[in-house]
């Protein structure tokens, strides 16, 4: 009872955009994919959608291929943002919802509650191309979503938004959660995908570098993040064993270190030296993480 | 509802309460009933509807009533007064507007009538032709009187030649049923001709507008692009005919009413009273297949395109191809039955105009109007499978380059290697 992606390539030319990922996302999960820019995750979806054929493997959802006879199943919010622009809020998304197999008369309905909950009621009759960016992605929110899907598809959703409508945006993602909708959702920033996501996957030029659940994922990378504010300098810190990378701040220094025994060794070395402000152990952050993996190529 | 029914119904139905629509449609209507009525308007403007005042100053004292006599039979609405005065008063008086003109009759050296004749500007042709040929007239008749020719020989000599053009071959049309062919191909090529330009242009718009506003990726999600695509097609196909059904309706109705005025004139030469039945079967039958060749040609065209602004670019060569088998047409309609008009009408592209053409003018055989309708058809269904693939592609690209060479990076995409 799952969206199971099964050793799945896609090759434009001589050019391969997804490498071979297996992904197996839980029913009523949410799933976070991560990558650069051009890492494949737009491809990906398009597959999962069936709007390519992938050249290898295969994309099922409840052991069925997805198709257009399973298409009133599935939301799509495209990371390209797309509505008629002449045309009127409530006509485009009664035209869309009836695309996705709903009647009139419930769109029309399920539109009213969301426009509610968007707090912006009276856009119903206004025309696209009138509202602004963030208004429009609400709109285009409601289209992916309004006929309660079972796998809903999220090309970045919070892109453009100011934190207010992020915040409006993230509480609606999590209701649908709580309803029991599948979400897969792909972000290039990595705190929304840390706050909402149980499992993820990191992209690399189309091949999984890290994959699972996010718990497992932190703890596997073992490194951690030690914060260490002083009255004294602590550069000699940046040579110290274990110690992975480093970065001065105005208060102090930042280490990446490999393990808690280094941060107790640490401790025991700078205790006496002076006056220490802060010492605190973090876990590594998956910003952390992704730099690592992905590394130089990210920006 | 079946979901190309939906885009079927949301292209027609938007399309046709979209006020670009309705505007042109108003206007053409408005052109088309200003057009058949023509005489009226032209009577509003033209109070003195022939009924000219001519000077006439006579420096023979001979002319005058031989030449009135003439202009009776030429125009008799047309008023001459004999005018006593001197040219310089006449010519005061055609300015203050006391005359439209004035006209001075004298002798040539060989006593031939000859005259000079005047009014405020020369635009008004027909007034100095009427003129003209009263003076021919009264030249011609002074000529025969020299000659003492009685006015049966004279008559004698201008009556036209006996001549009349058969053709040999069973089917053949006859002269006049010829004339009155071309009259109607005429009509019709230039009905198919603008059609086909304007509902491909629309359809390529519309798939472009859909592309750059990046709502097509919705859309290709939830209903295949392929259904999509002929949903689309034939919802402009609907609306083309809607429109078209508009404009014969209205069109027909204004003739008829107005069918006095035109009785007689250049609409019986033009064969408009009894038009074939078949001529508009055939008319129907190529509209519809040329305009879905030229639609989904100008579909895929349309999906290949990231910028609107591009469009144009990008459909001009599919543009220059219907102006092309117009313009062959056009040459057509004298020589229906020149070889570059058969070889033609069986090219795909050109056969709706040109095989129509074809039909409409000649005799010629139902299986080769039926094998032209064939290569139509064949292209068509090629043509849409080809379509389709590229347009599934098409959609899904976003480049900065707009060229042909994306037909294949197209195809490229929607394969599966």
């Amino acid at each position: 009872m799952v969206l199971m992606l099964d050793h799945v390539t896609k090759r434009f030319g001589t050019f391969t955009a997804v490498n071979d990922l297996s992904l197996t996302i839980p029913e009523h999960e949410m799933f976070g994919f991560l990558g650069a820019n051009g890492a494949g995750k737009t491809t990906t979806f398009r597959m999962v959608l069936g709007l390519l054929d992938p050249s290898d493997g295969t994309i099922t959802w409840k052991g069925k291929r997805l198709d257009y006879s399973t298409s009133h199943l599935i939301g799509y919010l495209p990371e390209e943002r797309g509505l008629y622009p002449k045309l009127k809020v409530r006509d485009q998304i009664v035209y869309l919802a009836r695309l996705r197999g709903m009647r009139k008369q419930e769109a029309l309905k399920e539109l009213a509650y969301w426009l509610e909950r968007f707090k912006v009621p009276e856009y119903e009759n206004k025309r696209v191309e009138e509202l602004s960016k963030g208004n429009q992605q609400k709109i285009q929110f409601i289209a992916a979503c309004i006929h309660k899907p079972e796998l809903l598809i999220l090309d970045e959703p919070f892109s453009g938004l100011d934190p207010i409508n992020v915040e409006l945006l993230k509480a609606a993602v999590l209701m649908l959660k709580e309803q029991g909708t599948t979400i897969v959702f792909s972000s290039h920033q990595m705190h929304h995908v840390e706050e909402m996501c149980e499992h993820l996957c990191i992209l690399h030029r189309g091949k999984p570098v890290v994959q699972g659940g996010l718990r497992e994922i932190k703890r596997a990378f073992g490194k951690k993040n030690l914060i260490i504010h002083a009255d004294f300098r602590l550069d000699f810190l940046k040579n110290f064993p274990g110690v992975v990378k480093a970065k001065t701040t105005m208060e102090g220094i930042e280490l990446q270190i490999s393990g808690e025994q280094t941060a107790e060794d640490i401790l025991k070395d700078i205790v006496g030296r002076g006056f220490i402000r802060k010492f605190a152990l973090e876990e590594a952050s998956l910003n952390d993480i992704f730099i690592e993996k992905v590394g130089d190529s990210f920006e | 509802m079946n979901n190309f029914w939906i885009i079927f119904f949301h292209t027609y139905l938007n399309k046709l309460k979209s006020k670009s629509f309705i505007i042109t449609t108003i206007l053409s209507v408005v052109l088309m009933l200003l057009l058949t009525n023509i005489h009226h308007i032209i009577d509003l403007f033209n109070h003195n509807d022939g009924k000219e005042k001519v000077a006439v100053l006579d420096d023979t004292g001979q002319l005058y009533r031989p030449f009135k006599q003439q202009m009776k039979t030429i125009n008799h609405k047309m008023i001459l007064i004999q005018y006593k005065g001197s040219e310089k008063e006449a010519e005061a008086a055609v300015r203050k507007g006391s005359y439209d003109a004035m006209i001075q009759l004298s002798f040539t050296k060989q006593q031939q009538p000859k005259a000079v004749a005047k009014a405020k500007s020369i635009a008004d042709s027909e007034l100095f032709t009427n003129l003209e040929q009263g003076m021919q007239q009264l030249k011609t008749m002074a000529a025969a009187a020299k000659l003492h020719l009685t006015p049966e020989q004279l008559q004698k000599f201008y009556e036209p030649v006996s001549f009349k053009k058969s053709a040999l071959e069973k089917n053949a049309k006859t002269e006049e049923q010829l004339n009155q062919a071309r009259g109607i191909v005429y009509v019709l090529l230039f009905v198919i001709y603008f059609s086909v330009i304007m509902y491909s242009n629309m359809i390529a718009m519309e798939v472009a507008t859909e592309k750059t506003s990046r709502v097509m990726e919705i859309l290709i999600s939830s209903v295949s692009p392929i259904k999509q695509m002929f949903a689309k097609i034939l919802g402009i196909g609907c609306l083309s005919l809607t429109q078209l059904a508009v404009f014969l309706g209205v069109g027909y109705y204004s003739l008829k009413s107005n069918m006095e005025f035109f009785k007689g004139g250049f609409f019986d030469v033009f064969g408009f009273n009894e038009i074939p039945a078949a001529t508009i079967m055939y008319a129907v039958i190529f509209f519809i297949l040329g305009y879905f060749l030229y639609a989904t040609l100008a579909a895929f065209l349309g999906s290949l395109v990231s910028r609107i602004e591009d469009v144009q670019q990008m459909i001009t060569p599919m543009t220059m191809l219907v102006v092309a088998g117009f313009m062959i047409a056009m040459f057509g309609l004298s020589k229906p039955d020149a070889p570059f008009i058969t070889i033609t009408s069986y090219i795909p592209f050109f056969t709706p105009m040109i095989m129509f053409l074809r039909v409409g003018m000649l005799s010629i055989p139902a299986w080769q109007a039926i094998i032209g309708i064939a290569i139509l058809a064949a292209t068509i269904a090629f043509l849409a499978i080809f379509g389709a693939k590229v347009y599934r592609g098409g959609v899904l690209m976003y480049g900065k380059s707009n060229s042909y060479k994306d037909i294949k990076k197209a195809l490229q995409l929607t394969k599966n290697e």
